[in-house]
């Protein structure tokens, strides 16, 4: 409906935050969530995300008293679902990264409503990620600290710096901080408003502690806003490194498939793909559970489909390159792996690749499913799912049949495999619905930042 | 104490000390105890006379004196190294011998601190030529077999060897002439055993002894009587021979009864020596390593053979022989075949073979011999022998024992060793039938079916590292089988137990063998006999080569008449087992676990076929058949086997059997219930599909070079030429260096280089134109290094433990392919991938340029694995290790650390026979270590003599010259890994008429 009063510049940048919201009605609407009761929803997903989680604890018990035969890995795929968890969970998390930390650099307000929950759920999914490289290992209580540079007796036995797995450890355990800070930075204003509101003492003393001595004066304002410009400056390079280490790992190997010089752009382009995904399905839920319709608006959903559309685009485009440059190399190994991906025993994950990654996010392309909450959760879905496939098809593929015919294997995951990984799901969803209910899960300070601005707009006060 | 305790009022001050709590309460007592100097009863003896103490004294002195009454002392003497210089931690070698069918492999034995661990072959045996074959290899497995038979059991119930020599005593009085004694071995080559058969010929002179052996050779010595008049074993000197015919025969492999002939054809094709290399043709149903060395081979059924035997002779124009039209066969493809192999042979007369496998009739054996005759190879490389068994026609006398057994005629039955109940044709039914004898005795290696099916006596037989024993060669040399260890179950020989049936004095083996040969030794008898335990060859005892000429008109008229027409229809075939042989190693989970040289199939057997004959069957892979012959039925899973014969089925025996160890148990099928006294080799067949499915585990899938999808074949593992290609250019693989290494100019590395200015540097070669696949290889290498077994479901999910695989490609059409085999272990890279990978350095370069493996430092990333493009890393997936039997932790390799779960590991070279001989060097004052003195275990067992390790810094060295042959190449050479293991190519021989 053409309304004539519109300012042309609301049309163009359509409010951040609707239903007419007011400083006091930001702060009661988020803080509720965490006074209050969960509404029933919670439970229920709760319900399902707690057994899952001690099925995971249960199968690395198993695993860890038997070894990892209890997995299908074998020879020649001595990697198989634990690896391809670990690059998939790391990918999740680049999302709350690269929304934190990057469009806050680049000014883009509309990330304030969904990024304590995507940061959020870059902590939870690099939890996730980090238990698959201490427990894929076949000695974890000898992994967990002979990777890490621990003075030993004679401090003549280091690590291997040569090693990719080592600086994965590195760049993984550094992301892991800079986030966790990050992320707590981000949230100290809020918990003091949250230990103002409180009228229990117990909580009321959590959050005092939490909060810093927070006080909401100038001086700290502007110590908070430099603080958290350096963290996001700090975060910022991690987005592009992380991944582009982890794509390492295969990089500079020299398995056909692997030993490509496209993976870090390509897996960087990847990890934000299925990140967005992820918070797109996360977030979808969280509105509807909460009922912050207002806060997480279409715009936001709308912005990241885009995102989702751009990065798919790459990774399809990256799936191009890779088999243009396997038959230009006239690399006899490396032209017989793309094609055995791509027609070989593992051709039906390939394919789940290619329409889960390549053709999905094309849908993007029209606003009708931009702007469709049922059709972007699907399709995120869908993303997630191509993208488990996409490590799994480039770990599985390349490692099952390489140089010599008389080595050749194929994988099957057993139950164990699967335990693990939805097992993983359900940590996730565990610490995830705590945030949801213990901590604000939008920026409280942040939103209030934006509904200045747009009541300014809409006011129709130049700024 | 009745009285209250009180503190004594006497007290001093200051501190007091009691002793107890008399002492404390002061009770009289305590005062006495105090008083007396010597206790209650201290003085007792003093009460006895003076005579009792004499008495006394004179009973302990004569108990004292007891212990001078010892065991009487058997000798055995260490091959190499005097029990003089022992040292604790270092093994000590023993020469002993093993026999099968009779014919003896003269082995050594290593032995830490008194336990056998590995086996070797002896240098100085003619038969083994230091070389063992893979079954030998695991003999020390089954010497420490859990599941071996461990007591005497009288119908069921533990009993004692005494009890078991007084129901002897008694029951042997009643035997009178012995025309109730029956007597079932297998067949041996004991000059000891033969004098006792003697004696109890010469006691019961009605007694039977019958030899039967499941896989056996006597349809050649047959042969040998039908041309010659005279049984006769042949010998094939296949190092003189130009062109070799093999009919049906996997001499290289299974139809052979030791290693010399492999020994001997290697010679021939490793051309580095300067020599021209052989040429093989090779006509047989099954695809065997024999046919895997063919430079032509002919698909041709087992009851083909014969026709095409004749039809050589023929061609031959050996007098009088006609082609006689047998079976459906002789198609214009094999006429052009036989017409070829004729032409050549015809050239190379007298430096030509032409040899019959053990399936085949002695129809054949005589026309094969009466060419060989017509050549002029006999006394050139064909040569006879007497044999060192006794030629009787075994199948006949089992006919008979059972035929005896059930009329009731049998008083006694002895069954020495064996396991007859399992092995026998599926006519003779032993188990039913030694239930009638008055009593039988079975004497088992372990709890088999003959020892269940035993009624009266079941003994445990000793294993031939636990008894003295002796045995010939093929040529009659004789060797002294010595123990290495007490029979860990009280277990006796077939020798001793049969000199307790012949009653003699002493039924000790060392006091018969000894007893045997000090008859022919005289006077010098104590040092011919510590010679013979220390070369482990008899000196002088070959026999000398018969001269033999046969009446070739009339013999071949008689093996024309006596040739049996080729079965329409299917036939089946029967071979010895790679793994069990006949089913005596069917509880050995090496054996088990080596896959099968050409199907690569583990933990099984199958009915082998090719691809047409699946199709016109409509069978796949894994389809279970039901093959019924000679009004048997058996079922057991197809296998689809590119280059086997069409309308032929190969089963392969001693699987399934039904009372065996807790490894082999229910492992496979039993095929032995198809064979009959009259189709005991090979029968027509009724096959169908039974519409069930069983898994089949493969190590390998039937991957050919030639890559799925694209087509293409990958031509940078295994290189391959022709002979003439090569002797023209002299070049091999050179050119292919050229193309793809140097040719690029300098190759660019990502880290700096070692230094290797001073020391040593490993290197080594595979001669691919040499190795057969034979598996030896494998088992030696799992027997040195501890190498876990897994099993079939753990093979399944890919992951065997092999530190060297065999690799066999097929090359060529489906139906009739090229096999090709390559021995894959660590290659040992310059540029490790696995190095610089692994993020705790737990594999890390040796300043001798070996990858090596700290186990203690590896946490199992599995990132080494991933990134090893030749995938010869193996990773713990388990504890393998877990619940491995007291007893069978004996055979581990002290020198050898057991892997936990979680830890990668791999080839190492032998690391700890590099060690070993480094340290001897130095004890001896030696700065180098000597050339080939260092032998890796798969070196050293290599019976085509096709792996050669050494120092790659000594341009002296024999592995140093190996690499500098032209034939030289490495594998994926275009990854820069650099490997320290290298190959020689294959090369081929085609006749270019058949090209």
């Amino acid at each position: 409906m053409a309304d004539l009063a519109i300012d042309p510049r609301t049309e163009l940048n359509p409010p951040l935050v609707t239903g007419g919201a007011t400083y006091s009605s930001v702060t009661d609407q988020i803080s509720a969530i965490t006074e209050g009761k969960p509404p029933k929803q919670w439970y229920v997903v709760m319900g399902v995300a707690i057994p899952l989680a001690m099925m995971l604890f249960g199968c690395l018990a198993y695993l860890v008293a038997n070894g990892i035969g209890v997995w299908g890995n074998n020879s020649p795929v001595g990697w198989g679902w634990d690896i391809t968890n670990f690059v998939w969970w790391i990918g999740i998390g680049h999302a709350g990264t690269l929304i934190s930390a990057i469009l806050f650099l680049f000014r883009q307000k509309w990330r304030t409503s969904i990024n304590r929950a995507a940061e959020a759920m870059t902590l939870f999914a690099v939890a996730c990620a980090g238990i698959y490289p201490l427990f894929h290992t076949g000695r974890p209580w000898r992994a967990i600290y002979w990777l890490f540079p621990m003075p030993n007796e004679l401090l003549t036995m280091w690590q291997n710096f040569r090693s990719p797995l080592m600086w994965d450890v590195f760049a993984v355990s550094t992301y892991a901080t800079v986030s966790a800070l990050f992320w707590f930075v981000g949230l100290v204003p809020d918990l003091a408003t949250l230990r103002d509101r409180a009228t229990n003492p117990v909580r009321k003393t959590i959050f005092g502690i939490l909060s810093l001595g927070w006080r909401g004066s100038a001086s700290q304002w502007r110590h908070y806003e430099l603080a958290y410009l350096i963290l996001a400056g700090l975060s910022t390079p991690l987005v592009l490194s992380v991944h582009s280490i982890v794509s390492f790992d295969f990089a500079t190997s020299l398995m056909p498939g692997w030993h490509t010089t496209i993976f870090p752009p390509y897996f960087v382009a990847g990890a934000v793909f299925s990140g967005f995904a992820m918070v797109v399905t996360l977030m979808t839920l969280a509105r509807w559970v909460y009922g912050l319709e207002n806060l997480i608006t279409i715009k936001h959903l709308e912005n990241m489909c885009k995102v989702m559309l751009a990065t798919g685009t790459i990774v399809g485009f990256a799936y191009g390159t890779e088999f243009f440059i396997a038959w230009y190399s006239a690399n006899q190994y490396e032209r017989f792996i793309f094609l055995n991906r791509a027609f070989g025993p593992y051709a039906w994950a390939y394919w789940t690749m290619i329409s889960c990654n390549v053709i999905a996010p094309q849908f993007f392309w029209f606003k009708k499913f931009r702007t469709s909450i049922p059709a972007m959760f699907t399709l995120s879905i869908f993303i997630n799912i191509g993208m488990w496939f996409e490590r799994f098809v480039i770990i599985a593929t390349s490692l099952h049949r390489d140089f010599l015919p008389s080595s050749w294997g194929y994988f099957q995951p057993t139950w164990v495999d699967i335990g693990t990984f939805v097992g993983t799901m359900g940590l996730f969803l565990t610490l995830f619905l705590l945030f949801l209910r213990f901590l604000p899960a939008i920026a409280i300070s942040e939103v209030k930042g934006v509904l200045h601005h747009q009541i300014n707009t809409e006011k129709g006060v130049a700024h | 104490m009745n009285e209250l305790i009180q503190i004594n009022p006497s007290s001093l001050t200051g501190k007091k000390y009691w002793r107890s709590l008399d002492h404390l309460a002061d009770t009289p007592q305590f005062r006495e105890w105090v008083a007396r100097e010597f206790q209650d009863g201290a003085n007792e003896m003093m009460g006895g006379s003076r005579r009792t103490l004499l008495k006394l004294m004179a009973a302990g002195f004569g108990l004292a004196g007891l212990t001078a009454c010892r065991r009487p002392v058997e000798q055995i003497l260490p091959h190499a190294k005097g029990v003089e210089g022992l040292v604790h931690g270092r093994p000590v070698h023993y020469a002993t011998v093993v026999q099968v069918g009779g014919a003896a492999t003269g082995l050594i034995v290593e032995s830490n601190e008194g336990r056998p661990t590995k086996v070797e072959g002896n240098p100085k045996h003619p038969y083994s030529l230091g070389a063992t074959n893979a079954h030998q290899q695991a003999l020390v497995l089954d010497l420490y077999d859990p599941d071996r038979a461990k007591e005497v059991q009288k119908g069921g119930v533990k009993s004692s060897w005494s009890e078991f020599g007084a129901w002897w005593q008694e029951a042997s009085g009643k035997l009178g002439d012995g025309a109730g004694l029956r007597v079932l071995a297998e067949r041996s080559s004991s000059p000891t055993l033969a004098a006792v058969k003697a004696e109890i010929a010469k006691k019961y002179p009605k007694s039977v002894w019958v030899e039967y052996d499941s896989v056996n050779f006597d349809q050649a010595l047959e042969g040998a009587k039908l041309a010659f008049g005279q049984p006769l074993a042949a010998e094939y000197q296949y190092d003189k021979a130009d062109v070799v015919v093999a009919l049906d025969n996997d001499f290289l492999g299974l139809d052979a009864q030791t290693v010399l002939p492999v020994k001997k054809f290697s010679a021939r094709r490793r051309v580095e020596e300067g020599r021209a290399m052989s040429r093989l043709y090779v006509a047989e149903a099954n695809f065997t390593i024999t046919g895997g060395m063919a430079d032509h081979r002919l698909r041709a059924r087992v009851s083909d053979i014969g026709a095409l035997a004749l039809a050589l002779a023929k061609e031959l124009n050996v007098r009088g022989a006609e082609l006689k039209v047998l079976g459906g066969s002789s198609s214009s493809k094999d006429a052009t075949w036989i017409a070829a192999v004729a032409k050549e042979l015809a050239a190379s007369k007298g430096k030509s073979i032409v040899a019959a496998g053990p399936r085949q009739p002695a129809a054949v054996h005589a026309v094969v011999a009466l060419i060989n005759q017509a050549l002029g190879n006999t006394g050139q490389t064909v040569s006879y022998q007497k044999p060192v068994v006794e030629a009787t026609d075994s199948l006949a006398g089992v006919k008979q024992l059972a035929a005896d057994l059930n009329s009731g005629a049998v008083k006694a039955l002895f069954v020495l060793g064996g396991n007859p109940v399992y092995t026998l044709p599926a006519d003779v039914d032993l188990a039913a039938a030694m239930k009638k004898a008055e009593a039988s005795v079975v004497l088992a290696a372990d709890e088999n079916e003959s020892w269940a099916a035993a009624p009266a006596w079941r003994l445990p037989e000793a294993h031939p590292f636990e008894a003295w024993g002796d045995a010939r060669g093929l040529d009659g040399s004789a060797s002294v089988q010595q123990p290495l260890i007490q029979p860990l179950y009280g277990g006796r020989s077939a020798l001793e137990v049969a000199a307790q049936i012949a009653g003699l004095e002493s039924a000790k083996g060392y006091e018969l063998v000894k007893k045997t040969w000090a008859s022919q030794w005289g006077a010098e008898s104590d040092k011919k006999w510590k010679t013979a335990l220390f070369e482990g060859v008899i000196e002088g005892t070959q026999s000398a080569a018969v001269d033999a000429k046969a009446d070739a008109g009339k013999a071949l008229a008689t093996a024309q008449a006596a040739l049996k027409p080729a079965a329409a229809g299917i036939e089946v075939a029967f071979y010895p087992s790679s793994n069990t042989w006949d089913g005596r190693q069917a509880n050995n989970a090496w054996l088990l676990e080596a896959p099968d040289p050409m199907t690569k199939l583990v933990w099984d057997n199958a009915a082998l076929l090719s691809p047409a004959t699946a199709r016109e069957l409509g069978v796949a892979q894994g389809d279970v058949l039901s093959i019924e012959a000679g009004g048997k039925e058996i079922k057991v899973p197809a296998m689809v086997l590119p280059g086997h014969a069409d309308r032929s089925i190969s089963l392969s025996l001693g699987f399934g059997r039904a009372a065996c160890g807790r490894v082999g148990q229910g492992v496979g099928h039993r095929v032995e219930g198809l064979r009959t006294t009259a189709a005991f080799y090979f029968a027509a067949a009724n096959v169908k599909k039974t519409g069930a499915q069983y898994q089949l585990v493969t190590t390998q899938e039937h991957h050919t070079l030639v890559e799925p999808i694209t087509g293409l074949k990958r031509n940078d593992i295994v290189m391959e030429q022709t002979f003439a290609e090569f002797s023209k250019a002299g070049h091999g693989t050179e050119g292919h260096a050229e193309e793809h290494g140097e040719g690029h100019g300098q190759s660019l590395d990502l880290f700096a280089g070692w230094d290797y200015s001073k020391g040593y540097q490993w290197g080594l070669s595979i001669d691919l134109n040499a190795c057969i696949g034979c598996n030896a290889c494998m088992v030696a290498c799992t027997a040195e290094n501890n190498i876990p077994v897994v099993g079939k479901d753990q093979v399944r999910r890919g992951r065997e433990m092999h530190w060297i695989r065999l690799d066999r490609y097929f090359t060529g059409s489906e139906e009739d392919p090229q096999a090709v085999m390559q021995p894959m272990a660590c290659q040992q890279c310059e540029k490790a991938p696995c190095e610089s990978v692994c993020p705790v350095a737990a594999t890390s370069h040796s300043p001798e340029g070996l990858n090596d493996m700290v186990y203690n430092r590896c946490v199992g990333t599995r990132y080494c694995m991933n990134n090893c493009p030749y995938k010869v890393r193996r990773f713990n997936f388990l504890e393998w290790n877990k619940n491995v039997p007291e007893v069978k932790k004996m055979v581990f390799n002290p020198d050898v650390s057991v892997r936990m779960r979680g830890v990668m590991e791999k080839c190492n070279y032998c690391l700890q026979r590099i060690e070993e001989k480094r340290t001897l060097a130095k004890s001896e004052g030696r700065r180098q270590i000597k050339d080939l003195e260092i032998l890796t275990a798969c070196q050293q067992v290599c019976p085509a003599d096709a792996i050669v390790f050494g120092n790659i810094n000594d341009p002296e060295s024999r592995v140093a010259k190996l690499k500098k042959q032209p034939r030289d190449y490495t594998v994926v050479e275009e990854l820069n890994t650099k490997p320290r293991t290298t190959y020689l190519a294959r090369l081929r021989n085609p006749n270019p008429e058949l090209a």
